[in-house]
């Protein structure tokens, strides 16, 4: 790889729409699925834990992938929690700081950031091994496909159990004079799962080279 | 003693790790193809969750806690070093889940080549450092509290794998539709196991 490479060139570009879809942390890569499913009853948490990742997963890319050199392979776990650690105590700092009612909400899930699949395996595979840019849109690129599949299912399932979108009520006063009534079960955890199951049948549907043999 | 029974039955069936907070799903999913290394791992977890959980909780207790420094000096009261419970917490997880790892490689071979890589994961297992922060979040009272909800969670997760790993090896002969195969079929099933276990939740304890 030159220098002169082009800041946004074909490679590159990829890195950040591979993880939209074909390539989706969730529902291909199978990873980061403890968040996603918890914070996701309404919009507004899930949003805020989308930028909190996408946020986490770019820098702390870039961090392990300038540091990647001078890292012994054999402690290089312990240096990626520290690292990511840190960083989670400074989201988690900024959410009490700037919005404090979505941290309550949120609660351990910022913690459990840490922990998050997607990071861990994210520096792993990438930014061990690639320079800092790259790493920076690989960690962007994961982060936005995290965010995607929680917005979708929050969507669907703020939608359904609570009538509203992003705490707006959407469903006409009309509707429940008529007998229409919130669908409870959806806003339980389990349908979040259920949820994300319907959503791997249709995105399978689609590609079909993502179909597993059984 | 009858408190410390409650929170244990608690920890596994009400409030399970896996159907209640969805915690420590990725090895949940990865590691559930057969009954036989979702055993292991299970017990794997069972293991580290009751050891980093009291661990944490005196972790907790003496040092991050607002005033816990007192017993040091007693014009430490003002110290609050909560903000940096994440950073302990996977500190004492990661160094504990090694030790396991080692423990195990000497004395079960077998079920260490087994396990193979998920061993190192437990470190990453949002299950081990989820016990730590919930026991941080809802306060208990005493070591015993915090030991008997660590074993708790860690038999609920238990559980929900080998649930999971049973009916994974039986749906393999199934007509399923093809796009839900492996993935997302397991995803629909847990969600149904969960419901199941949400019968538990008009117990009062």
């Amino acid at each position: 790889m030159s220098d002169k490479e082009p800041l946004f060139s074909a490679k590159n570009r990829k890195l950040l729409k591979n993880p939209l879809s074909s390539d989706n942390p969730i529902t291909v890569q199978v990873l980061g699925i403890c968040s996603a499913l918890a914070v996701t009853a309404k919009l507004e948490p899930a949003v805020v834990m989308s930028l909190s990742v996408m946020a986490v997963t770019a820098f702390a890319n870039v961090i392990i992938s300038l540091l990647r050199n001078t890292i012994p392979s054999r402690i290089r776990i312990i240096v990626q929690l520290v690292v990511v650690a840190a960083l989670v105590i400074v989201v988690d700092q900024v959410l009490k700081a700037f919005a404090y009612e979505v941290s309550k909400q949120l609660s351990v899930f910022v913690g459990l950031i840490i922990t998050n699949c997607i990071i861990m395996g994210r520096l792993e595979a990438f930014a061990l091994g690639n320079k800092p840019w790259p790493a920076f849109l690989d960690g962007i690129g994961n982060g936005a496909g995290y965010g995607v599949i929680l917005i979708i299912v929050a969507f669907f399932r703020e939608l359904l159990g609570s009538g509203a979108i992003y705490g707006f009520q959407v469903v006409p006063k009309a509707f429940y004079d008529m007998g229409y009534q919130n669908n409870g079960l959806i806003i339980l955890p389990p349908m979040a799962l259920i949820t994300v199951g319907i959503i791997i049948w249709v995105q399978r549907s689609r590609d079909k080279s993502l179909i597993e043999s059984n | 003693m009858e408190n410390l029974i409650n929170i244990f039955i608690k920890s596994i069936f009400i409030d399970n790790m896996v159907f209640a907070f969805f915690l420590g799903m990725c090895s949940y999913l990865a590691v559930s193809k057969t009954v036989k290394t979702s055993v292991g791992l299970g017990i794997a977890v069972i293991f580290v969750l009751g050891i980093t959980v009291p661990l944490n909780y005196l972790l907790n207790k003496y040092i991050l806690v607002s005033g816990a420094l007192t017993w040091v000096d007693p014009s430490f009261k003002d110290v609050d070093l909560s903000f940096l419970s994440f950073i302990m917490f996977i500190a004492v997880i990661a160094s504990l889940v090694q030790l396991v790892e080692m423990i195990v490689e000497k004395f079960a071979p077998a079920l260490y080549s087994s396990l193979g890589i998920f061993l190192p994961l437990i470190a990453v297992n949002c299950a081990i450092l989820g016990g730590s922060l919930f026991m941080q979040e809802r306060d208990y009272g005493t070591l015993a509290e915090a030991t008997s909800f660590g074993l708790g969670s860690g038999i609920g997760w238990f559980l929900a794998i080998i649930g999971i790993a049973a009916i994974r090896e039986k749906i393999r002969y199934s007509n399923i539709p093809a796009p839900l195969r492996g993935l997302g079929i397991t995803f629909i099933v847990t969600g149904l196991m969960g419901i199941a276990f949400m019968s538990f939740m008009g117990i009062k304890l």
